[in-house]
């Protein structure tokens, strides 16, 4: 029994019971909607208990990341030798399950509230459309509220696979398993974007996310290929800790553009991250993903999915950065993570600043933000990268969460009054700080953290660390970059804080809106603690004044995965002064853009002023319509044109009924050119025979059945006919 | 002679003809007594092959098991050689599973169900003969006893198109049979035996001399392309793939889950045991060439599946992908013969385990495949995908199932699909990189298919005609997609258990 519950056991079995409530769920218990969400609760509380168990001994564990704890079995027999998988626990894998296991189950819990469990059931509704509401009769009079949404146990079965699949993917041990953790929460947001598969644009944007990601899905496949192909392993601890391999791997050439194998193969896996987290070129789809429910936002723009990409590249950053030393030049591959992630920091920022769909913003944001986890680690800053990363995870978690509950309010809202209003747009939004208070000190803190207001919140402390590591290393393209992504993250957040919750309500729904139940708002409650107070593990020795108090947990923590030194951490002022000017700044000007908002129909005062630079950017630079001339047209021309039409059916079949034809004319010749003027009478037989197959061939598009029964026989009378010979013959 | 004994493995390809004979007693009005029978009597061979499976050692030292060899025609020195070995009995277990599932598929056959029956027992055999054979003769004898009940099949009991259909099907079939069969007798003659164990002693050895005036070499090389044209058809390898669309489209369901089932399989299970032993040369001069039209029905392949506007040729152009994949591998190994590096060697290794792998799971996934499109034909009477729409709100069983199949052959991992298609990947990625990173536009379009279908199919706005005209899949059919899913499941999770059984076997080569 004890060897049951060992630590190493434990840690095999953490992601296993969200598959289970999922499997239960699916299998035995759907039609019973509390049953359904009570074992997806259990299955995802189970696993955060066991999460914070390996957490908290891994945090006491001394130079854990010498000597992670888990093990491997055989799994994959291939010739002589076995392909291993396992758990690993280490300094990285214990913060990422940290904010997993803390994420997943406050979303758990939140989407009890958000699909209205304990409402009715609405007289309208349908299996894949969302909820419109049911009337109730009380006191004699008509109310119109919120309805239970009709797929409600499917919600929490696909929900707890997505989790699993993520613990699956943060126990791993080697990119084997790492990758099918992956790939399954490639399905799960496939289904659950398009969880309300009844409308066309979620079934659109379902697709268009998991195609997107899977072209960053096959090269990272090839990545694998590669590196298994060049090491004879899959496993983290004997690529990625063994200075041989390394060396061997970052001094050996690839065929490709004179990277080196390292670099090769840490592109490959870089270009499954561009597809995961929704990095430029590869960002298209994660916007549209909003057509899902809010709480898989919050799970695939948070907790989970698109942490994964950036946990990739984390992962292997020692492959990645094989050979490079802090204040080298960057090789290769990690300038292209620099010059991809800064770009996508500002280019998503400008794009969020434009946005009306409350989600959108965040959205938008969410691509933001990954950018600069991808820069800090392409330019070598790789603790502010992890730091980032959670810090990121529990803020953006509880803005999702927080938009979700917004929208619900609003909801309640439209229901009330019967305006004909999109309950998402911010623009009927206005004055909700006084309807939804829980809701607005809880956004509040998440906005502040995602604009990085300094000291209290912990998007400061971890974009700050950001910005000084761009700085010290002299990469000032990337530092002006980042800088001005975080002066408009900082007004984008103030643009939405004055829309949604400032000013007077702009429409009746926003007037009637009303606060959520305790089941929404207790989880954000708990997440903001998190976004303000998690800053704290990670101040730096280097700040001023506190830098001094700080014991400086996180980077002592994750700095142990480092073999080499981490980039310089230079005591240069300037990096401070930008992120407090451009966060105060950004929030000072978007609050005084947009505090003057007094009707919903009103032009974007940004607009009024920058029109067609607004345009562009509120048109997504236009990508999509891009996208759909350069790529998919022509996809769709290959596969149904060329590949089909062309090559199978006009070259293939063409030539085939030609030597059809061909046959026939040969039989009619010697039917009407030499049977019948030379071998008459004797030769019937024969020139039946072959006018019978000169005429199956004339007819092979429409011919009798009892022609083909007829040659059938022909045939196997042939086939008969050659054995026996071959069997006389010698 | 004494029916004790015979052995296990002769009884695996008599039963079904023996069974087939047993129907012809029962009258045709007693259909129901005749579907009973049928079901009942195509379980013996499942039930024999998973003795064979619990009895074969797969550490043992010989190659084959069960060997059995019984003078047949002794004046030509051909025998009745059958054994079995990794990778046939592999084939072999998908053969027997596959066929008693198609025959409770084919409960919904209304028309002249004796004959269908009969047809299917017959097919059967051919194909059991086919994976077990040790002689050529008899390889080529069971090969074309294949053919026949499935051109019936599909000429029969198929839809609108089945006369064009099933007479190319038959036409494609016996054009490459014609060189494999004079291939065949002229490496007979050549050996001075049909025995497969014989010739392999001999044959690929002679690399000198002259045959009918022209010099070995290239007799060998002309040989070598009919065993591959005939191979290859029935792959089916593009560009000698067009028979397969038509002939799925009009085949009845159970037909067509036989054929990408296991038809399919003969080909490359040809290449496998005898095109890569017998001429080790040949192939390793012409790996290149196979593992482009490999990856040409890889990209195409799924190109085509992806321009598809009905469901079943949709599916069958998957298949074609889909083996291509099984191709790439062979070809791989193939180049690898003629290579003794140690790395390639490996690389070849897991190629083969990953192409044997392939075989199976394809057959798993199509043939579920195709029963799902059969399931939702039967009721709609259509397969034109733009027809359906919204069905998952109705259909919430069906959905699920088709959705977790789709992602079978979609190669998600957790499932079978993913495993085999790793494997392959990997294996040829050092043999052929440039073209293993082409095929993955492959497996891109792979996923824009299967996400169509399902777009199609269960997703989008209810087509209000559908409403109570489409029932819940029903018992009988889950039955028949729930094993089919297990194994799936199954090895997506736990390959070993069947790897193992391969892997053994693939060592032994190299």
């Amino acid at each position: 029994m004890s060897q049951l519950f060992s630590l190493n056991s434990l840690v095999w079995l953490l992601p296993l019971p969200p598959l289970l409530g999922f499997a239960l769920i699916t299998l035995f218990i759907n039609r019973s909607k509390r049953s359904s969400h009570r074992a997806a609760l259990a299955g995802a509380g189970l696993s955060f208990l066991a999460s914070m168990i390996v957490f908290i001994k891994a945090v006491t564990t001394h130079a854990l990341a010498e000597n992670p704890f888990g093990s491997a079995i055989n799994w994959l027999p291939t010739g002589q030798t076995w392909l291993k998988i396992g758990v690993m626990i280490d300094p990285l894998t214990a913060v990422m399950l940290f904010f997993v296991a803390w994420t997943v189950l406050m979303i758990f819990i939140y989407s009890v509230g958000y699909h209205n469990f304990g409402q009715p059931v609405g007289a309208h509704d349908q299996p894949g459309l969302p909820p419109h509401g049911a009337e109730v009769k009380e006191h004699g009079k008509t109310h119109h509220v919120l309805s239970i949404e009709p797929l409600y146990s499917r919600f929490f079965a696909l929900i707890s696979l997505f989790a699993f699949a993520m613990y699956l993917l943060v126990v791993s041990d080697n990119l084997l398993t790492l990758y099918i953790g992956w790939e399954i929460m490639g399905l799960c947001s496939y289904l659950l974007i398009g969880f309300w598969y009844g409308k066309e644009s979620a079934r659109k944007a379902a697709i268009k996310a998991f195609i997107t990601t899977r072209i960053g899905d096959v090269f990272m496949l090839l990545g694998l290929a590669a590196l298994y192909s060049l090491t004879g392993t899959l496993s983290f601890k004997e690529i990625l800790s063994n200075p041989q391999v390394l060396g061997l791997l970052s001094t050996s050439l690839s065929p490709v553009f004179g990277l080196s194998w390292a670099g090769l193969i840490g592109l490959l896996l870089f270009i499954g991250t561009i597809g995961k987290s929704a990095q430029f070129p590869l960002h298209v789809w994660l916007p549209d993903a909003m057509e899902g429910p809010t709480p898989v936002s919050a799970m695939i723009h948070a907790a989970t999915m698109v942490s994964a990409g950036v946990y990739l590249v984390i992962r292997f950053f020692p492959l990645i950065s094989a050979g490079w030393l802090p204040g080298d030049p960057l090789n290769p591959t990690m300038t292209i993570m620099a010059v991809i992630g800064a770009f996508t920091a500002l280019f998503a920022a400008t794009i969020a600043m434009t946005q009306n769909d409350i989600k959108r913003v965040l959205a938008y944001s969410t691509i933001s933000q990954l950018g600069y986890m991808i820069a800090a680690l392409g330019i070598g800053a790789y603790t502010a990268a992890v730091f980032h990363l959670v810090t990121h995870a529990f803020f953006k978690a509880l803005l999702f969460l927080g938009s979700g509950s917004v929208i619900h309010g609003m909801e309640h809202g439209v229901l009330h009054t019967n305006e004909h209003i999109d309950p998402q747009d911010m623009r009927n939004m206005g004055g909700l700080r006084h309807k939804m208070p829980r809701t607005f000190w809880t956004y509040l803190a998440g906005a502040l953290a995602l604009s990085g207001f300094p000291l209290i919140t912990a998007g400061f402390w971890s974009k700050d660390e950001i910005l000084s590591g761009a700085f010290n290393s002299s990469n000032m393209i990337v530092f002006i970059t980042l800088a001005a992504a975080a002066l408009l993250t900082a007004f984008y957040s103030a643009r939405q804080l004055s829309m949604v919750f400032l000013g007077e309500p702009r429409t009746e729904a926003a007037k009637h809106a009303s606060e959520t139940k305790p089941v929404m708002t207790s989880p954000l409650i708990i997440l903001a603690f998190f976004a303000i107070t998690l800053g704290w593990a990670g101040i730096p020795h280097e700040f001023p004044l506190l830098g001094k108090l700080s014991p400086a947990w996180f980077q002592e923590f994750i700095g142990q995965m480092l073999q080499t030194e981490q980039v310089s951490e230079g005591h240069s002022l300037i990096p401070l002064i930008t992120s407090l000017m451009v966060s105060l700044g950004g929030l000072a000007l978007g609050w005084l853009v947009y505090k003057g908002i007094r009707s919903a129909q009103q032009l974007d005062p940004m607009e009024k002023a920058f029109g067609f630079v607004f345009r562009i950017f509120q048109k997504k630079y236009g990508f999509d319509e891009m996208y759909e001339f350069l790529f998919i047209r022509p996809a769709h021309w290959l596969a149904e044109k060329l590949s089909y039409q062309i090559i199978d059916l006009t070259l293939i079949d063409g030539t085939l009924h030609g030597i059809a034809l061909l046959g026939v004319k040969i039989g009619k010749l010697l039917r009407f050119g030499f049977d019948l003027p030379v071998v008459n009478g004797i030769g019937d037989s024969v020139s039946s025979g072959t006018k019978g197959a000169g005429g199956l061939l004339r007819k092979m598009q429409n011919g009798k059945i009892q022609h083909y029964m007829g040659l059938a026989v022909v045939f196997i009378v042939v086939i008969t006919l050659i054995v026996v010979y071959f069997l006389h013959a010698f | 002679m004494n029916f004790l004994s015979i052995p296990l493995i002769a009884w695996l390809i008599l039963t079904p003809v023996l069974s087939a004979a047993l129907l012809l007693l029962i009258p045709s009005k007693r259909i129901g007594l005749l579907r009973g029978s049928a079901l009942g009597l195509s379980l013996i061979p499942f039930v024999l092959s998973i003795l064979l499976w619990v009895n074969y050692d797969p550490q043992a030292r010989t190659i084959f098991q069960f060997e059995m060899i019984y003078p047949w025609f002794p004046a030509i020195h051909s025998s009745l050689h059958f054994g079995i070995d990794g990778i046939s009995l592999v084939m072999v277990l998908l053969t027997t599973l596959l066929t008693p599932l198609a025959v409770l598929t084919s409960f919904n056959i209304k028309e002249r169900v004796k004959a269908f029956m009969v047809l299917f027992l017959l097919l059967e055999t051919g194909i059991l003969g086919v994976f077990i054979s040790l002689d050529l003769l008899l390889f080529f004898l069971f090969w074309e006893i294949g053919l026949v009940p499935m051109y019936f099949l599909i000429n029969q009991w198929g839809g609108e198109k089945r006369n064009y259909a099933s007479l190319k099907f038959i036409l494609f079939t016996m054009g490459g049979s014609l060189g494999l069969l004079l291939a065949i007798q002229m490496i007979g003659v050549v050996s001075g035996s049909f025995d497969l164990l014989e010739i392999l002693k001999t044959w690929p050895a002679i690399q000198s001399g002259t045959l009918f005036g022209l010099s070995f070499e290239t007799v060998k090389t002309i040989a070598f392309w009919a065993f591959v044209i005939a191979f290859a058809i029935k792959v089916p390898v593009w560009p000698f793939h067009t028979w397969l669309p038509d002939a799925h489209t009009e085949a009845p369901t159970a037909g067509s889950m036989i054929l990408a089932g296991v038809l399919l399989k003969l080909g490359a299970y040809g290449f496998l045991r005898l095109v890569l032993p017998l001429f080790p040369v040949e192939s390793a001069r012409f790996a290149g060439w196979l593992a482009v039209l490999a990856t040409a029905a890889i990209v195409f392949g799924a190109l085509s599946a992806a321009g598809q506007t009905d469901f079943k040729r949709l599916v069958a152009y998957s298949s074609i992908s889909h083996m291509g994949f099984v191709i790439l591998a062979v070809a791989a190994a193939a180049w690898a013969g003629g290579n003794s590096d140690s790395a390639i060697q490996q690389s070849a290794v897991i190629a083969v385990n990953g192409a044997v792998l392939q075989m199976f799971n394809h057959g798993l996934s199509a043939a579920g495949m195709f029963f799902l499109v059969g399931v939702l034909y039967d009721r709609a009477h259509t397969r034109v995908l733009d027809k359906f729409g919204g069905l998952f709100a109705i259909l919430p069983v069906y959905g699920s199932i088709l959705l977790f199949v789709s992602m079978a052959s979609l190669g998600l991992p957790g499932l079978n699909g993913f495993i085999s298609e790793f494997m392959i990947v990997r294996g040829t990625w050092p043999i052929f990189t440039a073209l293993t990173a082409v095929s993955m536009i492959g497996l891109l379009f792979t996923g824009v298919y299967v996400l169509k279908s399902l777009k199609l199919v269960l997703q989008g706005p209810l087509k209000e005609e559908w409403t109570g005209k489409i029932t819940e899949i029903n018992l009988r059919e889950i039955l028949i997609i729930a094993p089919l899913m297990v194994l799936m499941l199954s090895i997506g999770i736990w390959p070993a258990w069947i790897l193992n059984l391969i892997n053994q076997t693939v060592m032994n080569w190299f």
